[in-house]
């Protein structure tokens, strides 16, 4: 019996290290972007690594970096992480819905490898997903992600200062980069960007409220009057 | 190594880490009401158009930076283009406009 549980947790975790695999590809190049970016907002190679390895979020890092560049406060930033990976709560409860009973200290342990990549593989696997299968799947993914931010960082310290300049629009570029798809497949996705940028910009232009809790304001609420007209909306039709 | 950083990073990790946790370890089969499911399901969209707009623009202190990363951007990336080749294009787009201002 032993030997036959451990070779499925191994042939689970071997599964995991091969699904793993693209998402480490994936990740490759823009771990590689945020160390170079990281570098050129000013942080130090160890707190580059750390960010990498502690709070393991592309874009609340990517975020993290933009806000630190324009002088926001560090609870500020910690709020708007927060705000944006809130989701990882929803991905989460919905993979609890498939994964086989393990011990808590698995799940916890597995849980620090959820990212919008690793979850949508674990979700599309057939069957249900085991702590093996998601330990494989969280450490090549989780490894790409934290060595290729360090090999950014040290690429990126020898990047001439005129290109440095225009790496500037970087973060902003990264940002409509992920829109833009899903600004093609839903109308929902370009009022809800585009509320929040109107709100954002009365926040901060005309009200001088800080970077930082103007993103806050401007997502929450856009978010809410989204969801409030998209329920309006449901409402009529069922009548 | 500046101090406040590591707390920040310490900060961000943590509030990362307990909406991954929680729903696997504490909660079993509760969810959150249909409303706020929604909600949440919004948030990136809007977080990223509140990033984009207005920071673009204030890039440099010539406008047209913002307008023209914003554009080469955009264009990219209705394209179809990668999120590293979106970033690539805007780039090398104000590099090359740089040379001309």
């Amino acid at each position: 019996m032993e030997t036959t549980w451990t070779e499925t947790a191994s042939s689970s975790f071997r599964q995991g290290v091969q699904a793993g695999a693209t998402i480490a590809i994936g990740y490759m190049p823009i771990a590689l972007t945020f160390g170079l970016l990281a570098k050129t907002t000013g942080l130090t190679l160890v707190e580059t690594i750390m960010m990498s390895a502690i709070v393991y979020a592309g874009a609340a890092q990517y975020i993290a970096l933009n806000l630190l560049a324009v002088g926001t406060g560090a609870l500020e930033i910690v709020m708007t992480t927060f705000i944006l990976n809130i989701r990882h709560f929803l991905m989460s409860a919905s993979l609890n819905e498939k994964a086989e009973p393990d011990a808590l200290w698995k799940k916890a342990l597995y849980a620090f490898g959820i990212t919008d990549e690793t979850f949508s593989v674990a979700a599309m696997k057939e069957g249900t997903v085991n702590a093996s299968y998601m330990f494989g799947l969280g450490l090549m993914a989780y490894g790409s992600w934290v060595v290729n931010s360090a090999i950014g960082y040290i690429v990126g310290a020898n990047l001439p200062k005129s290109l440095q300049e225009s790496m500037s629009v970087a973060l902003y570029a990264m940002f409509i980069g992920l829109l833009v798809p899903a600004l093609k497949k839903q109308r929902k996705t370009v009022l809800l960007a585009g509320m929040a940028a109107i709100i954002n910009s009365i926040c901060t232009i005309f009200l001088h409220i800080s970077k930082g809790w103007a993103v806050v304001i401007a997502t929450l609420a856009a978010a809410i009057i989204m969801q409030w007209f998209a329920k309006e909306s449901e409402a009529e039709q069922d009548e | 190594m500046n101090s406040t950083i590591i707390w920040m990073i310490i900060g961000m990790g943590l509030v990362t880490y307990i909406p991954r946790m929680l729903p696997l370890v504490v909660f079993q089969r509760v969810k959150l009401p249909a409303f706020w499911q929604g909600v949440l399901k919004n948030v990136p969209y809007a977080t990223l158009g509140a990033l984009i707009i207005p920071g673009i623009f204030f890039i440099n202190d010539d406008v047209w930076f913002g307008i023209l990363g914003l554009i080469s951007a955009f264009v990219a990336a209705w394209l179809g283009a990668n999120v590293i080749i979106v970033v690539l294009v805007s780039v090398i787009v104000l590099s090359v406009y740089a040379l001309f201002v």
